[in-house]
């Protein structure tokens, strides 16, 4: 009995999980390796997987600075009532429950160049919806979860007594932040970095919405991969695609090394 | 340092935790605030040491009020109750913390971590972390650290409740001695009264938020100055009608007092035993004996009471069913207005007259 | 003393610039949306609800993700049974396996399915056969859902089995339960709550979902047009009002159902 759901279970996850990124590997190579190469070395996937790297690397600074602020003083701020942390607390998780694509018409529909405040950015030469800032905004909206949620468990977990023993001690609250509270949520803010990452090189609905694709401007790997399938361009897809499936999993693995690494030393 | 506390209130939420305490304590003094749980002990400690902020009331150190100061310029050591070490730093980087914080240069910080290891045992045990140590070590680190930046005043949160039974006593005695070596004005939480009766030099029994008494043991033993204090010190009896023991007829002028008497003021033997103050005493009968270790835990019951008392070893063991003689010497009493103490008034003996 | 007042500015300040930052990235977008949809007034709102292209869309996204969910549950019980309960060699390589759809981009979900089974592969040949199409019709569109979704009911479940007493077990054998009737009526019982707030996640997922639905759909109106693609749809034709008012509505499901499953978790803690 034992063996067949084990079998089964291989099963599923073979077809479901192995195959498709296997399939995935072989089509980028259906041309061979030059044909891989140009299909990631032409001028649209260098320039798409340029701007998914610079959304990647600013939304993850952005989200990680301000999310670990948040984090601590949702668990901690003496000057936030409980009633507020908590409503507070709750609102954090909404961009879970939004449809990327919602998220993406949220900012059209708040910054977009015939609302008021889109109009005038855009005299002010600022363009936010069709341009990098309203991609940025989009993907800051939809990762902005994942790195307070990480490090607030941990937070509640080790509790106030070492930091109260910091300050009985002479440090300031600076001081004891570095001293005392980051190293032990150091590896959570890690974790958060890796998903946030992850998250914004596999972003596609939202900032598909806000960045209208536009070639050359404003589209990202994973809009280019779209706009490709769309004009059967497949070993381009493939090509790009691969790339970002090989990235995603690395982060991956190196999560999971991570948290095994972590949970090996971990002292009593 | 000279600590002084004028009617400090606070509340959690709906919950009065403090109630108009006042104290002062003076310097180099050893105090240990008593009571059961929940009683109000941990949040005044808090108060001193700026990690809650009093709702009303002043707190005064060397007569300057602090209540504005935060914690860390308050220059206190505070032992928390679970240590609260640092968990990624080792044993000599926990003392140094302190010095560090005061930017003191890197010699002097060593030469001090080197003496409070030295001081507290440590010896050997510098370079380990907190989950390598044993409770009573951790405790230890956590009494060093605090004391590094030299405090006036160090304060300590139910410091032996996570430890061995065994090793309780040890650390007892050590940290007495310890804070008697360095001169150091020091007020400790507990729950457990022979701790505070061994090592403090005055107690402050708290309850329900209120300062019940201030006074050393002894004082606080033999005239407890209310109902709760009586009956938390020591092991006592409720009597609910005093007038019908001997020598305390005259209770009956004051109806609805009740008494607490305490084991050690009760004597239980034979007509051999009580010479002179025979006609003190009264029938009784032994209606139960345990043997406790070190002594007889005997249950006499008198008339329409039941007293509970100790028999010491040397003396002939009782059994359930002899007839006895009692005699009480003394009783607290307390009412709704007052509360005292008696002594059984046949004591001086029947012959004795006022001159 | 300046040292104090200058540490408090720069905490003030801080404080203000994350909460601001909170309120004007989270709050102020949801509720422009709800009121951009309300803006024309509640007739006009109810109007575009009920368009029939819009309004098909709907039903056939929570048709197709009531579908994804069942077979997710399913799935998900016995993968996540196999993981906690047995030993045997690859475990924790597919245990890391269960992450991957998180981690992979919806873009590169979506032409995978389409490369796997599109018409010109095995499995969409062997369908035709079976005399079904799957790319470009309803079953891809579950397959999308399964397939992105396929996380959530297990790592719902791995943590109750993990947490589970084995001698509530033993005490049931020694009662003289069999494995079967062990397994229905003492360990079922406690993976419940697992399985079911893995499953409201993967529906209100699925219902959201779009990348990897996009590419395979074929998003024929009224057919196999979800709702997430209808609002593309809306906003590529400069129909922001219809778009809107569709996402308000698949907005307040998700919300209610991610109330519903902090309000679970809240009570399983406390409780």
């Amino acid at each position: 009995m034992r063996r067949l759901w084990i079998g089964l279970t291989y099963i599923v996850f073979g077809l479901l999980l192995i195959v498709p990124v296997v399939r995935i590997a072989a089509g980028a190579w259906e041309e061979g390796w030059r044909g891989f190469a140009a299909g990631l070395t032409g001028p649209e996937a260098l320039h798409a997987l340029m701007m998914t790297g610079i959304i990647a690397v600013v939304v993850t600074l952005i989200n990680t600075l301000f999310g670990v602020m948040l984090a601590v003083y949702l668990v901690r701020a003496k000057w936030l009532r409980p009633q507020l942390k908590r409503l507070l607390n709750s609102i954090v998780d909404l961009p879970f429950a939004v449809s990327p694509i919602i998220g993406g018409l949220m900012i059209v529909l708040l910054l977009g160049p015939e609302t008021t405040l889109g109009a005038l950015l855009g005299r002010m030469g600022v363009d936010i919806v069709y341009a990098l800032p309203g991609m940025l905004i989009a993907t800051l909206f939809v990762t902005f979860p994942l790195v307070i949620r990480e490090v607030m468990p941990v937070l509640q977990e080790i509790g106030t007594q070492q930091e109260e023993a910091a300050h009985m001690l002479g440090a300031y609250p600076w001081t004891t932040f570095w001293r005392v509270t980051w190293p032990s949520i150091r590896w959570s803010v890690v974790y958060g970095v890796v998903l946030t990452v992850s998250r914004c090189l596999g972003e596609f609905g939202a900032v598909l919405v806000v960045s209208g694709n536009i070639l050359f401007k404003t589209q990202t790997a994973t809009t280019l991969v779209y706009q490709d399938v769309e004009n059967f361009n497949l070993t381009e897809a493939n090509s790009v695609a691969l790339v970002l499936a090989a990235a995603s999993i690395g982060l991956l693995l190196f999560m999971e090394w991570a948290k095994s690494r972590n949970s090996a030393g971990r002292h009593g | 340092m000279h600590v002084e506390v004028r009617g400090l209130n606070k509340k959690f939420g709906e919950f009065q935790a403090v109630t108009d305490v006042h104290f002062t304590i003076e310097k180099g003094q050893l105090i240990g605030l008593l009571g059961p749980s929940g009683g109000g002990k941990t949040s005044i400690l808090r108060m001193l040491a700026g990690l809650e902020q009093p709702d009303s009331g002043d707190i005064l150190f060397h007569g300057q009020r602090v209540n504005d100061l935060p914690p860390q310029e308050r220059g206190i050591g505070f032992v928390f109750q679970n240590y609260a070490l640092f968990k990624h730093m080792t044993v000599a980087e926990n003392i140094a913390f302190g010095l560090q914080v005061k930017k003191w240069p890197k010699a002097k910080i060593k030469a001090r971590v080197d003496e409070l290891v030295e001081l507290t045992g440590l010896a050997g045990f510098e370079k380990r972390y907190p989950h390598q140590l044993s409770g009573g070590q951790r405790q230890r680190v956590a009494f060093a650290r605090a004391l590094a930046p030299e405090p006036q005043l160090l304060l300590l949160d139910e410091p032996f409740a996570a430890i061995d039974a065994k090793i309780r006593h040890e650390l007892r005695s050590w940290l007495r001695e310890m804070i008697d070596r360095l001169g150091i004005t020091s007020i400790f939480v507990t729950h457990d009264q022979d701790e505070a009766i061994e090592v403090a030099d005055e107690i402050m029994i708290i309850n329900k938020g209120r300062l019940e008494q201030k006074g050393t043991p002894w004082e606080i033993y033999k005239d407890p100055k209310t109902p709760f204090v009586a009956s938390f010190i020591g092991e006592s009896t409720v009597i609910e009608n005093i007038a019908s023991l001997r020598g305390f007829e005259d209770v009956s002028a004051w109806p609805g007092t009740r008494a607490l008497i305490r084991p050690e003021y009760i004597e239980v033997g034979f007509k051999e035993d009580f010479t002179q103050l025979l006609s003190a005493t009264e029938k009784g009968r032994v209606s139960h004996v345990h043997f406790r270790g070190s002594e007889w835990l005997v249950e006499v019951e008198v008339g329409e009471n039941k007293l509970v008392t100790y028999r010491s070893l040397e003396k002939d063991v009782l059994r359930e069913g002899d007839e006895v003689l009692v005699l009480v010497h003394r009783a607290y009493l307390f009412n709704d207005n007052d509360s005292w103490v008696m002594e059984n008034k046949l004591k001086a003996g029947p012959i004795a007259f006022e001159i | 003393m300046t040292n104090m007042l200058r540490s408090r500015w720069w905490s003030w300040g801080f404080r203000s610039a994350v909460m601001l930052y909170f309120v004007l990235l989270i709050v102020f977008p949801i509720l422009g949306i709800y009121g951009q949809s309300l803006s024309d007034g509640w007739n006009a709102f109810i109007r575009n609800l009920t368009e029939p292209i819009a309004w098909k869309a709907v039903m056939l996204t929570v048709k197709l993700a009531l579908i994804a969910t069942a077979v997710n549950v399913l799935i998900g019980t016995m993968a996540a049974w196999v993981l906690i309960r047995y030993r045997f060699p690859g475990r924790s390589f597919l245990n890391s396996l269960v992450d991957l759809p998180f981690a992979l981009p919806t873009a590169v979900v979506g032409l995978m399915i389409l490369l796997l089974l599109g018409p010109r592969s095995w499995v969409g040949q062997g369908a035709e056969q079976l005399g079904f199409t799957i790319l470009f019709h309803e079953p891809a569109i579950v397959v999308a859902m399964v397939f992105v979704t396929f996380p959530f009911v297990i790592r719902a479940i791995q943590p109750l089995l993990e947490e589970l007493d084995p001698s509530e077990e033993e005490a049931s054998y020694t009662l003289g339960a069999s494995k079967a009737k062990t397994f229905f009526r003492v360990i079922l019982p406690s993976m419940v709550p697992g399985i079911v707030s893995g499953a409201m996640l993967v529906f209100s997922r699925s219902l959201a979902e779009f990348g990897a639905v996009v590419l395979v759909a074929g998003n024929i109106p009224a057919k196999t047009l979800v709702a997430s693609v209808y609002i593309f749809g809306e906003i590529e034709s400069d129909n922001p009002a219809g778009a809107a008012a569709v996402s308000v509505l698949l907005l307040t499901f998700s919300f209610v159902i991610l109330w519903i499953v902090n309000y679970m978790q809240t009570r399983r803690t406390n409780g």
